[in-house]
């Protein structure tokens, strides 16, 4: 459904906001998974020369990811029992969520910490630039799609209200 | 003079300190069994999948002491991983979903029963059950473990071999009741956020030190186990802290509806 339920007054627009972000967060996490270090192996397991602070950092993102995606379904799951889930408001949050892992990843982990690079005995600056340009348009448009979802939430709430 | 280069006490461990390894989960399994057995005497049900739970938690916890899996543990680091997966998170998860304190209290006379539940209500049974304070005794030990001379010094103490397993076994099912908050009577459960922040955090710490041990082995163990041993480690390991997060979730995000009648507690 793409079209919130209008017979009530709570759009829920936050939980279905906060139920893409957490999935586009668990969704980045996981293609870094499967397709870089398992399929493709251009990503190490570990590259001896990460330092400490990169290692913490993605320690922690890949251990709240798994978090995220578990939490994401269950929240999908409580949202479409009682007919809340609204596509364009989850939509929103999963493009800001995935697009904001992944210009963290690829700006922060990967160039300011020094974490593992994106592959390994090739020019990096293209592979660098295709990651961070996917990663800001897919922010960009959650924004977007965010603004556009909450001012329509705000309509549909504000009869309900008077 | 004589040089005993070969077998020495190391070779004997194994064998010396097997049975007593076999026998614990074994007289839990046995045990429960048999309190299953009195309560449907008394005309109790006892959900089966409970006590499915328990045997295959007393099995994977066995597995990892006792046979052709903790054999080569003690030289292999590779084998060693594989038996942590088993003794201190896998059997754990399943022995606490087996709700064993739960089917004690049910079994055992109410005389005797209420000193036993007075002990999990007390406050060192709640401090002890805090998730932060059984987080660190979990993945805590385990730093303590690797990256001290522990782990070397437990492959010629039969006594600290055994400790350090036991230590295992009991934290794991200590964090996984504190993170769960159940199915068990938890008297000072704390918040499902709290639960799983914590959860998280463990997560993290326990994947941290797999890619530390992946770079700097720990005393005494070759690079070559200690890389495969970190990465089963890391991803052995993650089915089930995925079935942690879930069972942390489940309650939390997706409550039963009001109205359904709630699976026998």
């Amino acid at each position: 459904m793409s079209t919130p339920p209008q017979a009530r007054r709570n759009t829920r627009h936050g939980r279905n906001l906060v139920a893409g972000v957490l999935l586009g967060l668990g969704t980045v996490a996981f293609v870094d998974e499967v397709v870089f270090h398992q399929l493709l192996r251009w990503h190490h397991f570990y590259d001896l020369s990460t330092p400490d602070v990169a290692l913490i950092s993605d320690g922690l993102f890949h251990a709240f990811s798994w978090f995220a995606t578990v939490a994401s379904l269950l929240m999908v799951a409580a949202l479409s029992r009682e007919r809340a889930f609204w596509g364009a408001a989850f939509a929103a949050g999963w493009l800001t969520g995935a697009g904001f892992f992944q210009l963290y990843d690829g700006l922060i982990q990967h160039k300011v910490l020094g974490l593992h690079q994106i592959r390994y005995g090739v020019d990096l600056l293209s592979y660098d630039v295709t990651w961070n340009v996917i990663a800001a348009v897919l922010l960009l448009a959650g924004i977007v799609l965010w603004v556009t979802t909450a001012r329509r939430a705000r309509r549909l709430a504000k009869p309900a209200r008077t | 003079m004589d040089h005993h280069t070969h077998p020495g006490p190391e070779a004997a461990l194994p064998v010396a300190g097997e049975w007593p390894a076999a026998a614990l989960p074994a007289v839990l399994l046995v045990s429960y069994l048999a309190a299953v057995l009195v309560l449907r005497g008394r005309g109790i049900a006892w959900p089966a999948a409970r006590t499915l739970a328990w045997a295959a938690g007393c099995l994977s916890v066995g597995a990892a002491v006792v046979g052709p899996l903790a054999r080569p543990a003690h030289h292999d680091f590779t084998v060693h991983m594989a038996g942590h997966v088993l003794l201190g998170m896998l059997g754990p998860l399943l022995l606490v979903l087996a709700a064993p304190v739960t089917l004690l209290l049910r079994v055992l006379p109410v005389r005797a029963a209420r000193p036993v539940a007075r002990l999990l209500a007390s406050r060192p049974a709640g401090v002890l059950a805090g998730p932060l304070v059984a987080g660190v005794l979990n993945v805590g030990g385990l730093w303590v473990l690797y990256r001290t001379g522990l782990y070397a010094a437990m492959h010629t103490d039969p006594l600290l071999h055994a400790l350090v397993h036991v230590h295992v076994a009991a934290a794991g099912y200590l964090f996984a009741f504190a993170v769960l908050g159940g199915p068990d009577p938890a008297p000072h459960r704390s918040s499902p956020q709290w639960r799983a922040a914590v959860l998280v955090l463990a997560i993290a710490a326990h994947n941290i030190l797999a890619k530390t041990l992946y770079a700097a082995p720990p005393e005494g163990v070759p690079a070559e186990q200690a890389r495969a041993g970190a990465e089963l480690m890391y991803y052995a390991g993650a089915p089930v802290e995925i079935a942690l997060i879930f069972l942390v979730c489940r309650p939390w995000l997706l409550p039963r509806e009001r109205g359904t009648v709630r699976a026998a507690a």
